[in-house]
């Protein structure tokens, strides 16, 4: 087979294809960066939560427009989502209990009040779209929401860098200069949401983060200042989307999950190979002079 | 000048510091002395209004919290974020540049020169996560430089950090107290307060002694304040206690 015939008839030869490949594409470059600032948050589980959270808005969603709805359950998933944000920030804040428990406690809680709300109504079939995403079944509609909120995020991130960027630092001293931190850290959270919420379009709730987290951790491995690591972890999400729809076209494997593997894969090499790496410690190297 | 009347901190009702009344005259420098568990850090962190169980008032005068330079314990920040030491610095000047503004020619001057100052010169575009923990606090303390602030709050400062940089950035501080800027300093090394610091507030959950170094630390307040700050009672009644008036 040549390489025209593997690498770039099946886009040339299928809407489907290219519509999912520009979907991933648009999703890889937002979702990277979001899931740099996560991981150097400490957040990355809180991430895996707020994506189980987004269960419930979008299964509501799925009821009230009476099927597949992206939109309705889109906007579904962002405000159950964002509800479990802010219920976790004020607990956190007003009792004993630290972020991640309050995360980890409403979130459970949402995933299974989604989980219930979609098998009331519609059939297993559903539940799995819901769950594990349709990337090659997104129509123009979807498409056009994901770029737009891959563009939205990308700007976002640009204009709030500098601030969150503090924020993620050292919050005590943005609130002590009078920065407005926890301004930042809720949009920062409705990033991470929105972004969900276009992870699901394409990977399904249960998957979506991995788009975030596994090229964030690859960047980590790879660079050492955060813009570099912006650039990385957006590159090895596209790549990750490209490689992922090829190898499922050709073998016949679900989109989604080869997606995430591929990028599993990507991360497990950079575990080796990176700058920051396995391999460096292993190999020794005379120290320098100075 | 910030003057504090009958301030009391409690964590679940029990008074982490009670009942201090006093004030830092404008440009004076001050040591806040004291074991583990005296109230040092409670107090800085409601001067700065961190905390929400404070009863008492604390009067800063015509000054905002943001006009102070606060140094909190190391121990609260990422020292791997992946930031440069020159961005690190240039954070200090967050009023004038704020979220958006761009850093001008001259704040980056001020950072090189506040970089020279605190002997790091030339490690602008090192990692923070390359720096020794003192090298880090040196960093800190030129971002304190950019800041300009009319009062500097340090707590604990120099915990963890070897003679020569200890000695740097004390003299650091008397500088900011020849630009007759107000310097509260929480410290441990009594020997340090007494050759640096001219004005010691000694606390022990309440204050032992505020006035001029050489008259609060006597042996007789030091023994004072040890046997005050392991005085925790878990069936203690409410306070009734009289108010303390520091000088």
């Amino acid at each position: 087979m040549s390489l025209y015939a593997s690498m770039i008839a099946p886009f040339v030869d299928y809407g489907f294809m290219r519509r999912a490949l520009v979907a991933s594409m648009a999703l890889g470059l937002g979702a990277g960066p979001v899931g740099v600032l996560l991981m150097l948050r400490r957040m990355s589980l809180v991430g895996d939560a707020m994506s189980h959270a987004v269960l419930p808005g979008a299964a509501i969603g799925f009821l009230i427009a009476g099927g597949l709805s992206l939109p309705a359950m889109g906007l579904g998933g962002v405000v159950a989502g964002l509800s479990v944000a802010l219920f976790s920030g004020v607990v956190s804040r007003t009792t004993v209990l630290k972020e991640d428990a309050s995360f980890a406690t409403f979130y459970l809680a949402s995933l299974a009040l989604g989980v219930l709300i979609v098998s009331l109504r519609g059939s297993n079939i559903d539940l799995l779209h819901v769950l594990f995403g349709t990337i090659l079944a997104i129509d123009p509609l979807a498409l056009y929401l994901v770029g737009a909120i891959a563009s939205l995020t990308l700007l976002a991130l640009a204009l709030v860098y500098r601030p969150l960027i503090a924020e993620c630092f050292d919050p005590g001293f943005l609130r002590a200069v009078g920065g407005f931190g926890p301004l930042y850290h809720f949009l920062f959270l409705l990033l991470v949401v929105i972004n969900l919420v276009a992870g699901f379009q394409t990977l399904g709730t249960l998957m979506a983060v991995g788009m975030m987290m596994l090229p964030a951790a690859i960047a980590q491995l790879w660079a050492r200042t955060l813009p570099r690591m912006f650039v990385m972890a957006s590159f090895s999400a596209v790549f990750s989307g490209f490689v992922g729809l090829l190898v499922s076209y050709h073998l016949g494997f679900a989109s989604g999950p080869t997606i995430i593997l591929t990028a599993t894969t990507l991360y497990l090499i950079s575990l080796l190979i990176a700058p920051e790496g396995a391999l460096r410690r292993l190999i020794k190297r005379p120290h320098l002079a100075g | 000048m910030i003057t504090l009347d009958n301030v009391t901190v409690t964590y679940n009702r029990h008074p982490a510091v009670h009942h201090v009344s006093g004030c830092f005259e404008p440009g004076s420098l001050t040591a806040i002395a004291g074991s583990n568990g005296a109230g040092k850090s409670t107090l800085l962190k409601a001067m700065m209004g961190e905390l929400s169980s404070v009863e008492g008032t604390i009067d800063r005068g015509d000054l905002l919290v943001r006009d102070f330079g606060y140094l909190p314990q190391a121990a609260d920040i990422d020292r791997h974020f992946p930031l440069s030491v020159a961005d690190t610095v240039m954070l200090g000047a967050w009023r004038e540049v704020g979220a958006f503004g761009g850093a001008t020619r001259a704040v980056v001057d001020r950072a090189r020169q506040a970089l020279v100052a605190v002997g790091l010169a030339g490690f602008e575009k090192r990692d923070i996560g390359s720096l020794s923990v003192g090298q880090f606090q040196r960093v800190l303390f030129a971002r304190l430089l950019l800041q300009d602030a009319k009062v500097i709050i340090l707590d604990e400062p120099f915990t963890a950090i070897d003679a020569r940089t200890t000695h740097d950035l004390l003299a650091i501080i008397r500088r900011w107290h020849q630009e007759a800027r107000t310097v509260i300093a929480v410290l441990h090394d009594f020997d340090q307060v007494r050759a640096y610091f001219p004005q010691t507030l000694l606390l022990a959950r309440k204050v032992i002694g505020w006035g001029p170094t050489e008259e609060v630390l006597t042996k007789e307040n030091l023994l004072h304040a040890k046997a005050m700050t392991e005085d925790w009672d878990d069936q203690a009644g409410v306070c009734e206690a009289p108010v303390l008036e520091g000088s």
